[in-house]
């Protein structure tokens, strides 16, 4: 398992919703590599190259070793977690800070509400993407509008909500979905750095240099988060795009089970849409 | 009108589900000398039952000779398939999630000898042998752990997501006690059609503890659903201990207003007694929680050894002492029904048989490719999706 979920992490990345900062410059860079929306700083200011899931790891253990009022729990966190990410800190920071939940992800995203609105930094984590929507509505509901609908009396400002997405090369249909548009389209929902805000700056720049614009996501195709940037970037370069903004995505069905490749947007898609726009 | 006729033509097919057959495997196993008599026989269940607010029924369990062989050829035929499932994972024929029911057996025996194919099943994912129970075929099984053409969901859904229509049988759904709402739809709808069928709605000790159990509970209680909520506790929710995750275990008194009876799940007769009770009393009152003391051999998943929070000890003194196959065996050599080797050769004939299945689900091909763009609506909706290449590949979703 170890083994395999290291392979698989590479490709799985984490969608951070929320959050106050940034943990650390190399998981913001991989999580942004791994999103396929901005060209990522790979290794980041350490300089050192790290996989994702070891970035994570070492991120949660900065958030816990600095901020004694943080607390990492999901369900089998305790024991490393199915991915790995959380492996050593229930023996570093004791079982009181790094804690298993019951199979419940309504009850933990409220929980982790509650926690972060007492001024406390919660990161609570969802064991797969494709769970997070039984907490849906604690998320875009509760967790987003705290600090709005009370006029900033109260908010949740410390709550970090992780889970990985995304397909692992035969998940099936419950353990690869990519969410992430859900979430980009609630108000007060904030990604790690990589969506929400996105990095609009560095695409135009880039934009203005080339002319061209391809974006690529895991998630179906319409409604996708592609989209926002192809119109916002649309918007900022007009004058300046040489070819239409290409996307390459997920197609429009459910995740298969078999043929993911075909879902896929995969490197001869992604090669067919560049040599359709640098040729337009 | 052309839609309602259709409709109302499967309601009847439903209505018309044919008792249930002998037995509920499609398999041919007839070793000579294994006894074959209907002899009425009881037989005591291995503990007594634990009740709440309901009063259990008698320990005493009729059962006849041919029946005892027949569970035991069930549940073989079962923990094979698990086993042959566990090794063409291992080979990769198998990809996905894949989450096996070997210890559990007796479970889905007991239940299937008590109900009709009238009545309902609708479980989580760790779904095979609900379905072999449900008179699946073993090459469908095996056809859709390895994704081909002949599985029972055409190679489409994979190991979480098998179903049986003309059993009732409602699978095979991924999401921790998303299933079990759905379970109590079901109920209603069969008492709307004023059928005399229940739904029998599984969950594990893990899904206990989601907040959608209680909230299906609740409207099962208030409108009286003709529903059997069956809590296969097999004490670990994925990776966490019931002890770490609940607060109270005892999962048969969480139903609060809703009658619960705790059952010896490796108990193949025991669950058989429990589920005809709680069939009755689900018809007449409503529902009622069924927790099944069982236990997983296996990890969660094909990716969890399953060793890390729990001791190899532990798992072999559950095997040694509770196995639900060697209960019936020991039944069946006790009361002089087959003799050992007879009762070798049946589980040789059946690893046969599983075996023949494997090599029938290898034949069968993968789907074809424009499998993607099918089912996603029932009509053509007008999207258009590409593939590779996009010029020529493309089209739009039927």
């Amino acid at each position: 398992m170890a083994a395999k979920s290291l392979r698989e992490i590479r490709r799985a990345a984490a969608a951070g919703i929320g959050s106050r900062r940034c943990f650390s410059g190399d998981a913001a860079a991989a999580a942004a590599a791994a999103a396929g929306v901005a060209e990522g700083k790979v290794g980041g200011g350490a300089g050192k190259e790290v996989n994702l899931f070891t970035a994570i790891n070492q991120a949660l253990h900065i958030a816990l070793d600095t901020d004694p009022r943080s607390y990492v729990f999901g369900e089998d966190v305790g024991f490393g977690g199915v991915f790995r990410c959380t492996t050593g800190l229930a023996d570093r920071f004791g079982r009181n800070r790094v804690f298993n939940t019951p199979l419940c992800e309504q009850g933990i995203a409220g929980f982790a509400v509650g926690l972060a609105a007492m001024g406390n930094r919660a990161i609570a984590e969802i064991q797969f993407a494709d769970y997070i929507f039984p907490a849906f509505d604690q998320i875009v509901n509760e967790a987003a509008k705290f600090r709005y609908r009370s006029g900033n009396e109260f908010n949740c400002g410390g709550l970090t909500i992780r889970s990985p997405y995304g397909a692992v090369g035969h998940g099936g249909h419950y353990h690869s979905q990519s969410p992430e548009a859900f979430f980009c389209h609630v108000p007060g929902l904030k990604h790690l750095r990589t969506l929400i805000p996105w990095d609009k700056e560095t695409v135009e720049a880039s934009v203005s240099k080339t002319g061209k614009l391809l974006v690529s996501h895991e998630a179906p195709i319409t409604g996708g988060f592609g989209a926002e940037i192809a119109a916002s970037i649309t918007e900022r370069c007009f004058q300046r795009l040489e070819a239409p903004v290409a996307r390459v995505c997920g197609l429009d069905t459910p995740f298969p089970l078999v043929y993911e490749t075909f879902y896929m947007p995969t490197k001869n898609k992604v090669l067919d849409a560049i040599k359709a726009t640098v040729n337009y | 009108m052309a839609a309602a006729v259709v409709l109302l033509r499967r309601l009847r097919g439903v209505t018309a589900a044919p008792r249930r057959a002998a037995a509920a495997l499609p398999l041919t196993t007839s070793v000579r000398g294994v006894s074959d008599s209907t002899e009425p026989l009881t037989i005591e269940t291995s503990v007594p039952y634990k009740s709440h607010i309901v009063d259990p029924p008698p320990r005493e369990v009729a059962t006849t000779a041919r029946e005892l062989a027949t569970f035991f050829r069930d549940m073989s035929a079962m923990r094979r398939a698990e086993i042959a499932a566990d090794s063409l994972y291992k080979a990769k024929l198998i990809r996905g999630f894949c989450h096996l029911y070997d210890g559990q057996e007796a479970v889905a025996v007991g239940m299937e000898a008590a109900t009709t194919r009238a009545d309902a099943i609708i479980t989580a994912y760790r779904d095979h042998c609900a379905y072999l129970a449900r008179g699946g075929d073993l090459a469908a099984l095996f056809a859709e752990l390895m994704g081909r053409r002949g599985g029972c969901s055409r190679g489409k859904g994979g190991s979480m997501h098998l179903y049986k229509k003309d059993a009732n049988f409602y699978g095979g759904h991924g999401i921790v006690g998303a299933q079990v709402p759905l379970g109590c739809g079901l109920a209603f709808a069969q008492r709307y059609r004023k059928e005399a069928a229940v739904t029998f709605d599984l969950y594990g000790d893990g899904a206990a503890n989601q907040g959608q159990l209680f909230e299906a509970l609740n409207m099962a209680a208030l409108w009286k659903l003709p529903v059997v909520l069956v809590c296969e506790n097999n004490h670990y929710g994925m990776g966490t201990a019931e002890w770490r995750a609940s607060k109270s275990p005892a999962y048969y008194k969480r139903g609060d207003y809703v009658p619960g009876l705790k059952v010896d799940g490796m108990d193949v007769l025991a669950v058989k007694q429990a589920c005809k009770f709680a069939k009755q009393h689900a018809l007449e009152n409503g529902p009622i929680i069924l927790e099944m003391d069982t236990y997983r051999y296996h990890g969660h998943s094909m990716s969890d050894p399953g060793s890390t929070y729990r001791t190899r000890d532990e798992i072999a003194g559950i095997r040694q002492e509770r196995d639900p196959i060697e209960r019936v065996r020991k039944l069946l050599l006790a009361h002089d029904f087959a003799t050992t080797q007879e009762l070798k050769d049946m589980e040789k004939e059946i690893r046969k048989q599983v075996d023949t299945a494997i090599a029938k689900a290898k034949e069968s091909p993968m789907p074809d490719p424009s499998e993607l763009f099918t089912n996603v609506y029932v009509n053509d909706c007008g999207l258009e999706s590409f593939g590779v290449d996009r010029k020529v590949v493309r089209t739009v979703l039927p």
